[in-house]
């Protein structure tokens, strides 16, 4: 315990060094000379075959029969995979539901869900063959969407969650003002520039060794162990770098890896799979759309009394990820704001469509633009500013600050966060110009809105909440470090190498960063819902805290000195009254027969969560930042252009300022795409028609706001002992851009004098946008 | 007839005498040459990440210019100057100007991207003298950056052009020795090559080009490949015979012939937007929004008209014009109005054996008001969901007597709407008689709902865009577009 604390004090003490520092990325140099290896990158080993699957070309039926022949007999083919051949289980849920085989069997539950793997010498080959089976299918009516699958009586994929506090429905009835209305919320394709990949090779015994590009190693290796009938012993699962994850590698990776190790054991081959970019958006999963039901209770003051929600999700053919998803839809219907009843249901629910999965937010986004239309409902409402509603439902003040599962917001900084940005960004004097300028502008109007962000870190399963590391010290005083948590471009790896240098008062270029792997790190989490550097900095930290004792502790005897008088300093160590490098002590340790490698290991403290009863203190701590952001549309097409956006974020103690504002930016701007660009559409079919950068669009460079100013919060270390006073930044930047939404649905509202709430809903696509200019001016009785 | 590719791959020459025909530059670069900086993101040449830079003679100059290795066949790299990514860095294992920016600056976040904006940047370092923001933003249309959200990937380009010495860049110095070496590879003489069954021919001359034609009258005839290097990337398609176009620098050719321009049919996008940008910035902007920058170099006037697609960006603008199609066989020509060139859905009028030589583009009345609206789900690098573009003229009261409405997106062809251009011949220009041409769209258009936009959206934007003509056009201070140049102009 006291080691503990120890520990948690040199975390937290504020030291000068590699932290905080803003490096740049340690691949930075290779990814520009093109020399930063990918797994499609690596080297073939000899007798390498290629994989490639078989898609279902119905969204919804029986397979009746498949006739796998003129595959088989392509040139080039070594075997056909189907599920017969799977020796363990035909399952890679990742829930355990086991409802997500590798290949269907009888039952098609979506369109490009794999029948088969074709295996062969070339991909060309293994692709061609593919396309030659003969399926015989019996189609039955696909459920496509959330209202398709209600109107059908679709089964829920998981259990749904209920949150709760007050009295709901009294609170309504006692609302001096109410109203009911619907939200559209769109989904979103990860594109990831590395599609979906896995390089299999066999080993002796039953090994197989599987470079995946995966957020997931440990659940890859369970995984293929469990589909190969094998141990977890036997597969180690390697991963340097991914091209993009943004929550598309968390389980969708699992699918790629596993068929590629089954054809590497059945073969004795090293097999490699990577679908084509249209096949990977249409197997794999992306972020659940959804459907908002609200109803709220609010005064006249803009005050709101009560909200009952339902968010009804496309959860697609199997559960998946979508349990934990649809929840933090709901840990995040509140955002900001205390609601003095409040009543949130999930409706998960199953449809014939890729199955939706994690994607950066995980849910969370969603509901936090359910909670922004309840703020939009009230302003319009009421009249009032809709800044100012959002002023007045802040959480804070006594007995106004439990959310909605029932934890205390002990940290809450948004009313600050908001005021320094409405300042700094001369939020009110704009709005009032951009206002009187809308009334004179024929075409085009303009509208500028600010939006606050409280995001959850930690997993909601908290289980989840742990790491594990692994550090070498080597005699020359050079530094191998490894621990459970993957780089996908985040930075990740240069924020907990700078950890490690930091400790030991080293140089960067001291500490090698090695790729994960299950075989050195073991029951390593997701590097997901942001909690990346705050885990695995934490137990990379704990390895280098155990070293370091044992150095004091050699130190303490060789030189005769106190422990107190051994120091860590940057480029030396201080032992009494002389300094060493800290290359001298590690060689003199050495001889002296003291173990320089250590593992590390941190588990989350403060947290709990009982999903039945919708209560606990699920999150350790939360991330702010507010972004005020100005619009321009045209009222004749609906076609718009960010102009300015000022962001205020979050990132506690920063510990790669250069790093977490590449976060923020990049959040954004995905963000500002899933909610205007990005649009996926299914036929009536159940095909994806959006399956590729022709017809997925995704923001490109003259979509940046014309102005983008971005600063991290100043003097804002976390509260609680985290890395180095640090706060997650991974996902909490994507929601700063809700206020894109809203900056348009204030343009939008310009046409009706501002007096209609526009109800724009998600993706604001052009088409979007002119339908709700068009229906404003029709209410407001306008030409 | 020459049997041997020959190309300059960095400082090395390559000769290669046999190959498929329509084996991608990319799936060489990497599985043959094992050359792996360039990454596949897409195969279709929309993200980028592929980028490579050609180098090619252009009127005894080497120009280079940034392209999708995805969608381009490695035969058609004849007389090329071929880099990637791995040749930036100096022998001294220094780092490019161009990457050094993009570390400094924080360019790159998962990296997959990265090699292809460092090329894109590369072109346009060797190319352009202190290029503008939005200059900056076009050139890397064509690259997706998913991680960084393009800032710092913008910083870098800035960065570059105040701290680089583009006069001492290696590769400019190394130049006049390259077009020597390229010069000594330009034979004239037509390359083929065969892989089993399968041809291709890289012909010198339209001569040649003819005389294959009426050999292998069904032959796939390849320009850009921007489109034709999907049917091998996606459509898995195997051609028999591949023509390709590049080498015919008579068909690269625009002269001013007084009333019109004739463009050759190879002329690519970027000079096509050059041309015609004096005729009008509304063509102007037109083409600044036509694909990506490597699309732009690779495709061709040509190519976007003969592929036939509905929503090509192109023939709306030029139907409006009233261009006129010069189409060739053998010896034979003719000359067709482009409008009529359009049969139906992916139908052309074009004979086999035959091909489009050029495009006459008149040159605009003065009296004559024009206008060009592209409407897509983005701004930037997407196809029309409607695209419409227009030409009227009057008499001296004010009475329309010429209308020429074209829509893109519409229809399953590029196609005039004529019951909109009858509602407005003899009236005058302005609310009512828009009103009219708007009402009498829908019997001109019945279009379809797809993952563009909706058959409602599609038929209210297309009247819109009349409206916006009207208040451009009788309105001039009032502001009618939020981005592209022409919005910058109006900004002032």
């Amino acid at each position: 315990m006291a080691d503990a604390r120890k520990r948690l004090d040199a975390a937290t003490v504020a030291q000068r060094g590699p932290v905080g520092s803003a490096s740049p990325h340690d691949s930075a140099a290779k990814q520009v000379a093109g020399e930063a290896v990918y797994i499609d990158d690596i080297a073939a080993p000899v007798g390498l075959a290629h994989a490639y699957l078989g898609l279902s070309q119905i969204a919804h039926g029986k397979l009746v029969s498949l006739d796998l022949s003129a595959v088989r007999s392509a040139p080039g083919v070594f075997t056909v995979l189907t599920a017969a051949d799977i020796p363990g289980v035909n399952d890679i849920s990742s829930t355990h539901r086991h409802d997500e085989p590798v290949f269907a069997t009888d039952t098609i539950l979506h369109h490009g869900q794999p029948l088969f793997a074709v295996i062969a010498e070339t991909r060309d080959q293994a692709r061609r063959a593919a396309a030659l089976a003969k399926a015989v299918y019996e189609e039955a009516p696909p459920h496509l969407d959330v209202a398709a699958a209600r109107a059908a009586g679709s089964d829920l994929v998981t259990d749904p969650l209920k949150l709760e506090r007050g009295d709901v429905a009294g609170a309504l009835a006692a609302s001096p003002r109410r109203l009911k209305a619907s939200m559209a919320i769109g989904g979103q394709d990860h594109f990831y520039l590395e599609g979906q990949i896995a390089l299999a090779i066999p080993g002796e015994d039953e090994d197989v060794l599987v470079q995946s590009s995966t957020q997931h190693p440990s659940e890859v290796q369970h995984m293929v162990a469990a589909v190969l009938g094998i141990g977890s012993h036997a597969v180690t699962i390697e991963v340097r770098r991914m091209g993009g994850g943004f929550g598309g590698k968390e389980t969708q990776a699992n699918l790629f890896a596993c068929v590629a190790a089954l054809a590497a054991r059945k073969l004795y081959r090293p097999v490699k799979l990577r679908p084509d970019r249209d096949d990977d958006m249409v197997i794999t999963g992306k972020r659940h759309d959804f459907v908002c039901d609200y109803e709220i209770g609010f005064d006249d003051e803009g005050h709101i009394l009560a909200v009952d929600a339902v968010y009804a999700a496309r959860c697609g053919w199997n559960a998946d990820l979508s349990g934990p998803v649809t929840d933090r839809a709901l840990f995040h219907m509140d955002n900001c704001y205390f609601y003095p009843a409040v009543r949130g249901r999930s409706e998960p629910l199953r449809t014939h469509t890729v199955s939706n999965t994690a994607f950066r937010g995980f849910g969370g986004p969603q509901g936090m633009v359910g909670a922004e239309r309840f703020i939009e409902e009230v302003a319009y409402a009421t009249g009032l500013d809709p800044l100012e509603v959002r002023k007045r439902n802040l959480y804070g003040g006594a007995g106004r600050d439990i959310t909605p599962y029932h934890q205390q917001v002990e940290d809450n900084i948004a009313g600050h966060v908001i005021a320094e940005l409405e300042r700094g960004c001369d939020y009110r004097a704009r709005q009032a110009a951009i206002r009187a300028a809308n009334r004179t502008s024929k075409v085009i109007k303009r509208g500028i809105a600010l939006t606050p962000v409280k995001f959850g870190i930690s997993f909601t399963a908290t289980w989840f909440n742990q790491a594990g590391a692994l550090v070498h010290v080597y005699t020359d005083g050079t530094v191998a470090l490894n621990h459970g948590g993957t780089e996908m471009g985040q930075g990740l790896y240069i924020k907990v190498a700078q950890v490690v240098a930091q400790a030991f008062g080293i140089g960067l270029d001291r500490v090698k960063i090695t790729a994960t792997t299950t075989g050195k790190v073991p029951n390593t989490s997701a590097t997901a819902a942001s909690s990346g550097s705050d885990l695995n900095g934490m137990a990379a930290l704990d390895a280098c805290e155990t070293i370091k004792k044992r150095l004091v502790a050699f130190a303490t005897g060789h030189w005769q000195v106190p422990p107190e008088a051994v120091t860590f300093l940057p480029g030396c160590v201080r032992i009494g009254t002389q300094e060493l490098s800290f290359a001298e002590l590690v060689a003199a340790a050495y001889m002296a027969r003291v173990q320089l490698s250590a593992t590390g290991f941190y588990a989350t403290p403060k947290i709990h969560w009982d999903r039945k009863a919708g209560r606990g203190h699920p999150f350790y701590y939360f991330a702010y930042g507010a972004a005020a952001t100005e619009v321009a549309i045209d009222t004749l097409t609906g076609e718009y252009r960010v102009e300015r956006v000022d962001i205020l974020h979050d990132c506690g103690t920063s510990l790669n300022p250069a790093i977490d504002k590449g976060q923020i930016e990049g959040g954004f701007i995905q963000g500002m795409g899933w909610l205007t660009t990005e649009e996926l559409v299914w036929d009536e079919k159940g095909r994806l028609r959006t399956h590729a950068p022709s017809t997925y669009k995704i923001p490109v460079a003259s979509d940046r706001p014309r102005i983008f100013n971005v600063a991290l919060l100043d003097n804002a270390p976390n509260r609680e002992p985290t890395i180095h006073r640090s706060k997650a930044v991974g996902e909490p930047p994507l929601m700063l851009a809700i206020s894109v939404l809203h900056a348009l649905s204030d343009a939008v509202a310009s046409v009706g004098d501002y007096r209609i709430c526009p109800r724009l809903d998600a993706p604001a696509t052009p088409e979007r946008v002119l339908d709700a200019v068009d229906r404003v001016r029709a209410e407001a009785g306008g030409p | 007839m020459r049997e041997r590719l020959r190309f300059y791959f960095g400082e090395e020459l390559i000769e290669i005498a046999s190959c498929d025909p329509t084996l991608t530059l990319l799936d060489w670069l990497r599985l043959e040459r094992r050359r792996t900086g360039s990454k596949e993101g897409c195969a279709e040449g929309d993200c980028g990440a592929c980028t490579v830079v050609i180098g090619r003679l252009d009127g005894g100059r080497l120009r280079y210019e940034a392209i999708n290795a995805c969608i381009r066949f490695l035969l058609t790299l004849d007389g090329c100057h071929l880099l990637t990514v791995e040749h930036l860095k100096g022998t001294d294992g220094r780092l490019h100007p161009v990457q050094q920016a993009m570390v400094d600056c924080h360019g790159s976040q998962c990296g997959f991207c990265t090699p292809g904006f460092v090329m894109s940047l590369f072109a346009l370092w060797l190319n352009e003298d202190r290029p503008s923001v939005a200059r900056i933003e076009d050139a890397l249309a064509g690259n997706l950056c998913r991680c960084t959200g393009y800032e710092p990937i913008i910083q870098a380009a800035q960065r570059l052009y105040e701290r680089g010495d583009r006069a001492n860049d290696r590769f400019a110095l190394a130049s006049p020795a390259m077009v020597k070496r390229l010069d000594a590879l330009a034979d004239g003489e037509t390359l083929a090559l065969a892989d089993g069954s399968r041809r291709f021919f890289a012909p010198a001359s339209v001569e040649a080009l003819a005389d294959l034609l009426s050999v292998y009258p069904e032959a796939v005839l390849v320009a850009g490949a921007t489109d034709v290097g999907l049917w091998i990337t996606k459509g898995m398609q195997q051609p028999a015979t591949v023509i390709y176009l590049g080498r015919l620098d008579e068909l690269r050719t625009i002269s001013d012939q007084g009333g019109h321009l004739r463009i050759g049919a190879m002329v690519n996008h970027i000079d096509t937007r050059k041309a015609l940008a004096e005729l009008s910035p509304q063509l102007d902007e037109l083409m600044r929004r036509f694909g990506g920058e490597q699309v732009r170099n690779a495709g061709t006037i040509g190519g976007n008209i003969a592929n036939g697609s509905p929503i090509g960006d192109l023939p709306p603008a030029l139907i409006a014009l009233g261009a006129t199609l010069v189409l060739r066989h053998g010896d034979e020509g003719r000359e067709l109005p482009l409008e009529n060139f359009f049969l139906d859905y992916r139908k052309q009028d074009r004979q086999p054996g035959e091909f489009v030589e050029a495009v006459l583009v008149p040159k605009l009345p003065e009296d004559a008001l024009f206008h060009i609206s592209k409407i897509s789900k983005r701004f930037d690098e997407d196809i029309s969901a409607v695209c419409g573009a227009f030409l009227l003229r009057w008499d001296a009261g004010g009475i329309i007597t010429e209308a020429r409405l074209a829509y893109g997106g519409m229809a399953g062809i590029p196609k005039r709407a004529a019951a909109a251009e009858a509602a407005l011949l003899g009236q005058e220009w302005n609310g009512t008689s828009v009103a009219a041409a708007i009402a009498a769209l829908p019997q001109d258009f019945t279009p379809l709902t797809d993952m563009r936009a909706s058959a409602g959206y599609r038929l209210k934007v297309a009247g819109n865009l009349l409206r916006r003509f009207l208040i451009e056009t009788s309105e001039p201070e009032t502001e009618t577009r939020v981005a592209g140049l022409l919005a910058e102009a109006a900004h002032g």
